[in-house]
């Protein structure tokens, strides 16, 4: 019973569940969903293409889920996307040689440049001006697609670059290079945050800034680096996303991709209150929320029934994750012996 | 201490929510902010003032650069532009601003259907005459606006329709649909238009219709969704040139050729899809003219010497394949 119930009370259950369930639900319909077989010499099959398409989402989450552990929130994501991809490849597309391994790299170097600038902006308005997140980076979520737009001349920017393609279509060892671009920088940020003591720092920063502050933490330098992480992550993302059509769309890239972003770390169980985060929780958000919109098409849903569905199930994973409904499901199954209630993190 | 820092913190938030708020006003103002004066023809030329959806694709910028080209000073016009940014409120306040103005002729592209009955009532007392061009609305007193100039989307639905029948559905075939952003009015019409005219092939079969919301990236993610679900797709059918060419990425992706594994066939015809269409990979575009500028002067040329214009103006739309492409391709605007 305990290890059992241990199982089901851990804040990820539901979410994991809801992944499997939809899992199943596209093998139903279609027998060879998980199979995995070698095409042109690497991966292919659904699971690989949810992983392929989880890296733009995982890597914007990650930056999210480092900004609302410190109680702040990051609006821009999309916008950084498409400032991105816009630099990147309105670089690539005026250079001589599109396809030269240099040009690609000063194109990406450059755009990191423009992505970092953004973040220390949004950093500065944050930790040191003292403008409420929410508000802060509104700016860039709606100032950074006319900058984008801008940068490309409110045209779609499409180019052929056979380096920059292989970032989002490309494989290594088998295995799409996106994916890989995305479960490196997961790997080395949950490294630094818990090998370190950064994640701690940050979640006390999250938990009260105040005390942390006299408590001897450099608030304000660690909430300016989660704004700058934030950005450089969806700086990456827009590359992926550039790539994967090899055009800049500043008017669709990454586009309310900070709503699923946010939703998904949610999901992964940290509080938009701020304080103790789980990027572990984040990765499952993100494989949850991509297998979602995957299994929209494999399942045939009508187009016009498909936010709706979404909807139904997201409603569903939220409630089944609520503290409330799932004390009253263990009274109901436990009999009322008295049970300890769920710890409830307290927002300092 | 703390309150000091309070207030600062406040001050700030302040003024950013001002500055927000300014920002947000003086895109809403966008309508007059390229206004050159404006005070309805003085020195015998014909004033227009035009409200365009906003800078959204291609197609639209393409649309933006022929109307600017063709009323210009030369050509005997004054043109006040605005863009709307895909905001209704942003075109109806720019429409208010040139009656106010008191320009000759107001032309938009409305953004959605709906809603326009007031401000065109408004137009219409303060007697000047209205064109829509590309989109329709959808008011019953077809008095309020002279004519309508734009493709038509079921007609263009209907030619793909019939292409694929004649040349592909002689064998039977899996056909599966990208339709545009769910409810406007493009994605309606081309989906009925196609359904009609492939509606007497009984080798047609149409196993799938998802939503790619006319952009690459969602037309490519719903074909990789696609080809997982269903082994035997012969046929793509996307509304837009966009989502046909993140098709044909996601089938090449899936190690099969586009072209010939699976056939593309899509609507619009802008230079990415033309040059695909010339390198075998899309294998027939209904075109969705976007040069709507030339049309426009001469409608109102014949309206201000007191002529008169069809109510419904369909604008000539041809149609390619591979050959056509590469050859319209070296001269191709858009």
């Amino acid at each position: 019973m305990s290890a059992v119930g241990a199982v089901t009370r851990h804040r990820l259950f539901w979410p994991v569940v809801a992944l499997a369930v939809l899992l199943l639900a596209c093998v139903l319909k279609s027998n060879t969903f998980l199979d995995i077989a070698v095409r042109d010499g690497h991966l292919y099959g659904g699971p690989i293409d949810i992983l392929r398409r989880s890296s733009v989402l995982l890597l914007v989450a990650l930056g999210m889920t480092l900004v609302i552990a410190t109680r702040g929130i990051d609006l821009s994501v999309g916008a950084v996307m498409a400032i991105a991809g816009a630099v990147a490849l309105s670089q690539i597309a005026a250079s001589d040689d599109p396809g030269s391994l240099a040009v690609v790299l000063s194109a990406i170097g450059s755009a990191v440049l423009v992505c970092l600038l953004i973040g220390v902006f949004n950093g500065f308005l944050v930790a040191v001006v003292g403008i409420q997140p929410i508000i802060a980076t509104l700016v860039i979520m709606t100032a950074g697609r006319g900058i984008a737009m801008l940068i490309t001349g409110g045209q779609i920017t499409t180019v052929t670059s056979a380096p920059y393609k292989t970032i989002a279509t490309g494989y290594w060892l088998g295995l799409p290079v996106a994916a890989l671009i995305a479960g490196f920088f997961f790997l080395v940020t949950a490294l630094i945050t818990r090998r370190t003591a950064l994640g701690v720092l940050i979640e006390s920063v999250g938990i009260n800034p105040v005390a942390s502050r006299l408590a001897g933490v450099r608030a304000r330098t660690i909430i300016w680096t989660v704004y700058i992480l934030c950005a450089f992550f969806a700086c990456v993302a827009g590359f992926i996303r550039s790539s994967d059509i090899m055009a800049a769309d500043a008017n669709n890239a990454g586009l309310f991709i900070e709503l699923d972003a946010i939703l998904a770390v949610v999901i992964g169980g940290t509080s938009l209150a701020g304080g103790k985060f789980s990027l572990v929780g984040t990765l499952v958000g993100v494989l949850v929320i991509t297998t979602l919109t995957f299994s929209v098409t494999i399942l045939g849903i009508p187009a016009n029934a498909v936010s709706l569905f979404k909807a139904l199930v997201v409603i569903l994973v939220c409630l089944l994750q609520s503290p409330v409904v799932r004390r009253r499901l263990r009274r109901r199954r436990t009999a009322p012996v008295g049970t300890a209630p769920a710890p409830v993190e307290v927002p300092a | 201490m703390v309150s000091k820092m309070f207030r600062t913190r406040s001050i700030a938030a302040g003024i950013a929510v001002l500055a927000l708020g300014l920002a947000a006003c003086s895109s809403g103002d966008g309508g007059d902010a390229e206004t050159a004066g404006g005070d309805g023809g003085s020195d015998g030329a014909i004033s227009v003032g035009f409200s365009q959806v906003g800078a959204e694709s291609g197609w639209r910028a393409a649309n933006t650069k022929s109307i600017q080209d063709a009323l210009t000073e030369d050509a005997g016009f004054k043109l006040s532009f605005s863009d709307a940014q895909q905001k209704q409120e942003n075109q109806i306040q720019a429409i208010r601003s040139y009656i106010a103005q008191g320009v000759d002729y107001i032309a938009f592209s409305p953004v959605v259907e709906s809603g326009w009955d007031s401000v065109l009532e408004e137009a219409k007392d303060a007697g000047i005459p209205v064109i829509l061009t590309d989109r329709a609305v959808d008011s019953e007193d077809t008095s309020l606006y002279v004519t309508f100039i734009g493709s038509d989307f079921v007609e263009e639905g209907k030619r793909i329709g019939d292409w694929v029948s004649e040349n592909l559905g002689t064998e039977p075939i899996n056909v599966v649909e990208l339709q545009g952003t769910t409810g406007s009015a493009p994605a309606i019409d081309r989906k009925t238009g196609f359904e009609d005219a492939i509606a007497g092939n009984d080798n047609i079969s149409v196993i799938a219709s998802e939503t790619g919301n006319f952009t690459r990236a969602e037309g490519k993610t719903v074909m990789e969704g696609f080809l997982q679900a269903y082994p035997d797709i012969d046929v793509v059918y996307a509304h837009n040139d966009d989502m046909g060419l993140g098709a044909i990425e996601a089938i090449k992706a899936a190690g099969k050729v586009p072209g010939q594994d699976i056939k593309v066939v899509t609507i619009d015809g802008v230079k990415d899809g033309m040059t695909a269409l010339a390198a075998g990979e899309i294998s027939y575009i209904v075109e969705c003219n976007p040069l709507l500028g030339p049309d426009l002067a001469d409608i109102i040329k014949t309206l201000d010497e007191g002529g008169t214009v069809e109510p419904r103006i369909v604008t000539k739309d041809e149609a390619f394949d591979q050959a056509g492409a590469q050859a319209v391709l070296a001269d191709r605007q858009y």
